[in-house]
């Protein structure tokens, strides 16, 4: 029998403890209206959003947040590039939510389509919220489920012709707990587990493997990936308020999977605000991964293996990320229904760097050429450039 | 099964825990600066994009927030 039946009954049974101490009332945020512009630029991809957000309660206790985001992706990422393919897509997103509120326990509902010509999802989340023990610990539980179509453009980027390949299903445990410390610090703990199963694997790219009947000294092929993947994830962060008004935090996750994989996430964040008008932010975040069991750079011949990926989201590789972000607030003293405004600048600057993914596009596979014997071409590596603009209303 | 109820005894326990920060302490954390993510959408794409290039996913935060400053 199953282990994740029991599991679930256990988590329920810990649910219904906890929901005993209920006491007082949680309140909703504050309705708000956003209009957000992003920019990717890195890794020859281009990519903007656009998005607009509305939160609005309808009584004290019940409120809906609508989201509308669209991003419109032209170029395409080194190993899809080596395959000779070029993309220029958009993908489209729609978001409700609904929260409701009764006494100290937050109950949220939502549902989240997002559909590009070559893929569709439709995702369904459930969370429950519980604030105890004086409003000092704050206890989440969470479901998603996630059913994803997957296809594939055998066409061109303006004249596409979608080959459906199949589906994946996702899902997804969330548990949360949220701890005041002291007046000045709070912490929280979360751990999300992942079930996939399906078509999991990124189409448009390819193994390579050696083939000495060819100039270039390998050919490409067919990726093969198992059709399960399992993940968990546990992330740890505090946040402490400084003496002078200003706020520094720091938050550590530890990622595996039944890929083999494991990766390692660290942030460090400050806060500044100045007067009561600017607030002012810097972080600072590095990741780290090691490569999928599955995953090689090039393997000896096509077939040597189960399960063959070059997908360079599996290989061994860091990031490091600087980024600043400036809020300047107006209109303090309202105006018509709003209370008050913010506009915020985010900019970041990413650098990736790959231990085992070599950069054949830019070395080998044009005519000019790089004289690499295959396998010794340069590790690939880019910097990403993101930055967002977003104006928020508060009614 | 024991542990279970050992658990649960803990638990409810706690119920009668007084909160060692007091609500008219709670001013600093109540603060703007010390929310976790003033702003979903940023938020939501910024996970996003990490989630697309790296192969770790899930865990970035706890919904709902949690100050307990209501």
């Amino acid at each position: 029998m199953s282990t994740a039946p029991r599991q679930f009954s256990r988590l329920a049974a810990l649910a219904t403890v906890l929901l005993v101490c209920v006491a007082g009332a949680a309140v909703l945020p504050d309705d708000r209206a956003d209009v957000f512009y992003s920019s990717y630029q890195g890794g020859g991809m281009d990519i903007t959003g656009e998005s607009v957000l509305v939160r609005k309660k309808f009584t004290e206790n019940f409120a809906l947040e609508g989201n509308y985001y669209i991003d419109k992706v032209s170029g395409a990422s080194v190993d899809v590039l080596s395959n000779a393919s070029v993309i220029k897509d958009e993908r489209k997103q729609k978001s409700i939510s609904v929260d409701y509120i009764h006494d100290k326990t937050q109950y949220n509902l939502s549902y989240t389509n997002s559909v590009e010509r070559d893929y569709i999802s439709n995702t369904t989340h459930f969370s429950l919220s519980q604030d105890m023990f004086g409003d000092l610990t704050t206890i989440t539980l969470g479901f998603t489920n996630s059913d994803d179509k997957v296809g594939e453009n055998d066409g061109t980027a303006f004249k596409p012709i979608i080959t459906w390949l199949g589906h994946a299903q996702s899902r997804s445990y969330q548990g949360g707990l949220s701890q005041v410390l002291t007046r000045n610090l709070i912490a929280s703990a979360s751990l999300e587990v992942i079930t996939d199963q399906g078509f999991l694997m990124n189409p448009y790219r390819s193994i390579r493997y050696l083939d000495p009947t060819v100039p270039l000294g390998y050919s490409l092929g067919t990726q093969v990936y198992p059709n399960t993947h399992t993940s968990t994830a546990v992330e740890g962060r505090a946040k402490y308020y400084l003496p002078y008004r200003a706020a520094a935090s720091v938050s550590y996750r530890y990622y595996s999977d039944t890929w083999g994989i494991r990766g390692n996430t660290v942030e460090v964040d400050y806060t500044q605000p100045l007067s009561n008008i600017w607030i002012l932010e810097g972080r600072v975040r590095h990741y780290s991964q090691n490569h999928a069991t599955f995953y090689s750079d090039l393997f000896p011949f096509a077939g040597s293996q189960n399960f063959e990926a070059r997908d360079q989201d599996l290989a061994a590789s860091t990031n490091t990320t600087v980024g600043a972000k400036v809020t300047y607030a107006f209109l303090p003293e309202g105006w018509k229904i709003f209370k008050r405004g913010t506009v915020t600048a985010d900019l970041s600057r990413i650098q990736f760097k790959y231990g085992d993914f070599r950069d054949i596009k830019e070395f080998n596979d044009t005519p000019a050429g790089g004289n690499f014997a295959p396998g010794t071409e340069p590790l690939y590596g880019f910097y990403a450039t993101v930055y967002q603009i977003y104006l928020s209303m508060f009614f | 099964m024991t542990l279970g109820a050992i658990g649960s005894a803990v638990l409810l326990g706690a119920c009668s825990i007084q909160p060692w920060v007091k609500p008219y302490e709670r001013d600093r954390l109540a603060d703007p600066i010390m929310s976790w993510d003033r702003d979903a959408i940023s938020g939501a794409y910024v996970d996003h994009i990490y989630e697309s290039r790296e192969a770790s996913r899930g865990a970035t935060g706890t919904a709902g927030g949690g100050c307990g400053c209501n």
